[in-house]
């Protein structure tokens, strides 16, 4: 694919400087978690940036504390969602970076549409509203969450904007504005 | 005009001069949510100078203010507060939607964005661009000044339709 | 709910006016609601979502305790335009405009970065003139966000001439901005694979003299405020987030230099020619108001040695790569040839296809790092377009900033972490 040619002009060129972290990372976990790591995508091989590797629900959580406790991906760079469609039909991602490597790497969990899964935030605070998100635009529920509200659309809001098959023109309408609830001052 | 027509001539020329008042001290509200805060910002500092049209007193609370400047994007969770905000101006009061998106949604043809805030509040002067350069809305603001002179404002007519009513 | 209701003055007695001591039988009880947000002397205040200290539509809402805060909620969503959902229905070309309304203060960074990740997905190489061309836009857009940042800070805080002073600066480069690209804000330079435009003749020469200006009135500003008593009070540990906590909210960009976290994509993971140029990281240790501030003055003078140094080397030539497919029919051969008309016509109605594959393109922004996440499954236009916006996790962790200080403070916190609410809401 195209983006397997080095775009060294425009970015620096990761494939080069990174490759040998990530396959040390990528085995390191593979021998670890044998039965968590369900696929990984490499840039050698497959249209990716940085590799990609897809984690079982119950194995993610382990993984991640490995990758941010001994290799150093500490840094929560993003953390989203996106609907696929089929039967797993939601991907959630995770962007990670190694703050002394400056290294990226990408995991991926597929879950169905009922589906829950577990809060990050006991790794990253900062992952709480990036999953408020996620609930909000996709409807995707996270155990152990404490206020897992709706961060972008109004609290009456129905239906998850960013799946496929919310229409990009479906309006709602209210006519008083957003109520608070006291329970979050107590 | 009535009959004897005495009293309805003074009215009018009383009219004529309130609304030169009016026009001359306009004390606008910035409702800048995005993009046309920040030009509304360069109409107001330095470089255009909004004082010299009689319109720089910024005051943030609608009961100080008579003229609404609505600078940005209302989506749906803001459309309620925009009414309420306009509600709790004391008449006259006046409104310039500033901007693509406050007119017609703009490139914003989405889910979550009002199509025009005149679906909201009753809209005085439009100022087309996005966002309009601030030649723009000294323009609209000017065309409000010729408005409130000839008394054409939705407040206005609103003033003038009750007294003819009798209410 | 009511506030009469919820506070039950109640008098026993009839109040003797004759004793001015607090009477045995004056009794002010308040009633406790099951819905009771008023604790005794607490006071809950609501600030936004159209306030004018919050810059931009978005609402905090703080339990008080006196005057110090003892909890707040942060609220957004009030400018929410939907612009993940519009790139997966427009195409790449056609989302150029988007990004520009993300972060309003420097759009030229975001056209930059947008038109990067795209061409990276792509594997398309920009030729060099076209490369200097958006460093200047980057480094320009970067010194006009930190000259609203620092000023807006200020009127917060009572100085409202200091504002002048940059924001006449900020419209001497609005003009240079309207030379390349007829725009002042929403400026939408880039296409994927070029420019909209070549910069004019002398344009690097006028950027210079701008640069030399800009040079004083920083210098100037610096004096003016930086020293001034008042101004240390109100910032200097205020509103403390070290490095811990920006690492625990991911912060990025001059919030979490100014925290000790030396983070620059400019230098650490150079893109486009970042690794030619020379300059430094302005890193400080508290991640008060004050160094946030601070770390914003003096990243604005490292930007104008890079605007420097770009516009000594940017030498003539083509603005367009190579690459055919995302290329912009010439205007020459639309009016005058039928291929060229059809080629244009199929160019702009059905755009262009971008091969299956996903990248994740991070930028250095004048907020942080801006990523332009982007899964392509083949076709015109994105299966997810994600961006990865600064202001949204620095505006998490204002809750955690501004608990146990002033409310007063809350100003001061807000305006020195630059939240845009284009950006924030997306």
């Amino acid at each position: 694919m195209n983006i397997q040619k080095p775009v060294s002009s425009i970015y620096g060129n990761w494939k080069e400087k990174f490759s040998s972290q990530w396959a040390s990372v990528l085995e390191a976990l593979k021998n670890q978690f044998p039965e968590a790591i369900e696929e990984v995508l490499l840039p050698e091989s497959h249209p990716v940036d940085i590799p990609t590797f897809f984690v079982s629900k119950a194995g993610s959580l382990a993984v991640l504390r490995e990758l941010k406790e001994v290799h150093g991906f500490s840094f929560l760079t993003d953390y989203t969602a996106s609907d696929e469609g089929g039967q797993k039909r939601f991907h959630l991602i995770i962007h990670l970076m190694n703050l002394s490597s400056k290294a990226r790497i990408r995991m991926k969990i597929q879950l169905s549409e009922q589906e829950t899964f577990p809060t990050l935030i006991p790794l990253w605070e900062g992952a709480n509203w990036a999953e408020r998100e996620i609930f909000d635009m996709f409807g995707i529920r996270f155990d152990g969450h404490p206020d897992l509200r709706r961060i972008l659309m109004d609290v009456r809001w129905e239906g998850h904007p960013l799946r496929k098959d919310y229409p990009l023109r479906g309006y709602q309408v209210f006519l008083t504005p957003e109520p608070i609830d006291p329970e979050l001052f107590k | 005009m009535s009959k004897d027509g005495a009293s309805d001539f003074f009215t009018t020329k009383l009219e004529d001069m309130v609304n030169w008042a009016r026009k001359h001290s306009l004390f606008p509200l910035p409702f800048g949510t995005s993009c046309c805060g920040i030009e509304l910002m360069s109409t107001l500092a330095s470089g255009y100078d909004m004082a010299r049209f009689g319109a720089e007193v910024v005051r943030f609370s609608p009961r100080q203010s008579d003229l609404l400047i609505v600078a940005g994007i209302v989506n749906l969770k803001m459309a309620p507060v925009l009414r309420n905000i306009y509600d709790q101006m004391a008449d006259p009061k006046w409104v310039i939607s500033m901007g693509a998106c406050a007119s017609s949604g703009g490139i914003f043809n989405v889910y979550s964005v009002t199509q025009g805030i005149d679906t909201v509040v009753p809209v005085d002067v439009y100022v087309p661009g996005c966002p309009p350069a601030p030649e723009g809305l000294l323009n609209g603001l000017l065309r409000l000044k010729e408005m409130i002179a000839h008394g054409e404002t939705h407040s206005q007519r609103r003033e003038r339709a009750l007294k003819e009513s009798g209410a | 709910m009511n506030h009469e209701n919820s506070r039950n003055f109640k008098v026993d007695a009839p109040l003797d006016i004759a004793r001015w001591g607090f009477p045995a039988t004056y009794d002010v009880t308040l009633k406790k609601d099951s819905d009771d947000i008023f604790e005794d002397s607490k006071v809950l205040v609501n600030i936004g979502p159209t306030h004018p200290a919050m810059h931009g539509a978005f609402r905090c809402m703080a339990r008080l305790n006196g005057e110090v805060i003892e909890k707040s909620v942060s609220e957004f969503g009030y400018t929410h335009r939907a612009k993940e959902k519009l790139g997966e229905n427009r195409t790449y070309h056609q989302f150029v405009v988007y990004t520009d309304r993300l972060n309003y203060c420097s759009a030229l960074a975001n056209n930059v970065a947008y038109a990067m990740s795209v061409e990276r997905l792509m594997g398309i190489e920009v030729p060099e003139r076209a490369i200097w061309i958006r460093m200047m836009c980057a480094e320009l857009a970067r010194v006009i966000d930190h000259l609203i940042c620092v000023g807006i800070n200020a009127v917060d805080l009572g100085a409202f001439s200091y504002f002048l002073y940059g924001y006449h600066q900020r419209e001497r480069a609005y003009t240079l901005i309207e030379k390349l690209c007829g725009a002042r804000l929403t400026t939408s330079y880039t296409r994927i694979g070029g420019l909209m435009g070549d910069a004019p003749e002398g344009w690097e020469r006028e950027v210079k003299e701008w640069v030399k200006e800009t040079r004083d009135v920083i210098d100037e500003m610096d004096r003016l405020l930086t020293e001034n008593r008042i101004w240390l009070k109100r910032t200097k540990g205020v509103a403390i987030f070290n490095k811990e906590d920006c690492l625990k909210y991911s912060y990025t960009g001059p919030n979490a230099r100014a925290a000790g976290l030396d983070i620059d994509l400019r230098r650490d993971q150079p893109c486009m020619f970042y690794d030619r140029v020379e300059f430094d990281v302005p890193v400080a240790q508290t991640g008060d108001v004050f160094d946030r501030y601070y770390v914003r003055l003096e990243e604005i003078r490292q930007s104008l040695n890079i605007l420097t140094q770009c516009a000594d080397r940017i030498k003539k030539g083509p603005i367009w790569s190579e690459d055919k497919r995302t290329r912009i029919p010439e205007k020459e051969r639309v009016y005058n040839t039928m291929e060229g008309l059809i080629h244009h016509f199929k160019f702009f109605m059905t755009g262009f296809d971008v091969p299956t594959g996903e990248a994740y393109t991070p930028f250095e922004a004048a907020n942080g790092e801006l990523g332009f996440y982007i899964i392509s499954k083949g076709g015109p236009s994105a299966h997810r377009m994600r961006i990865r916006s600064p202001s949204f996790w620095h505006y998490q962790g204002l809750d955690p900033m501004i608990q146990g200080e002033y409310i007063a403070d809350l100003v001061a916190a807000l305006g020195s972490i630059n939240v845009i609410a284009g950006e924030l809401d997306r």
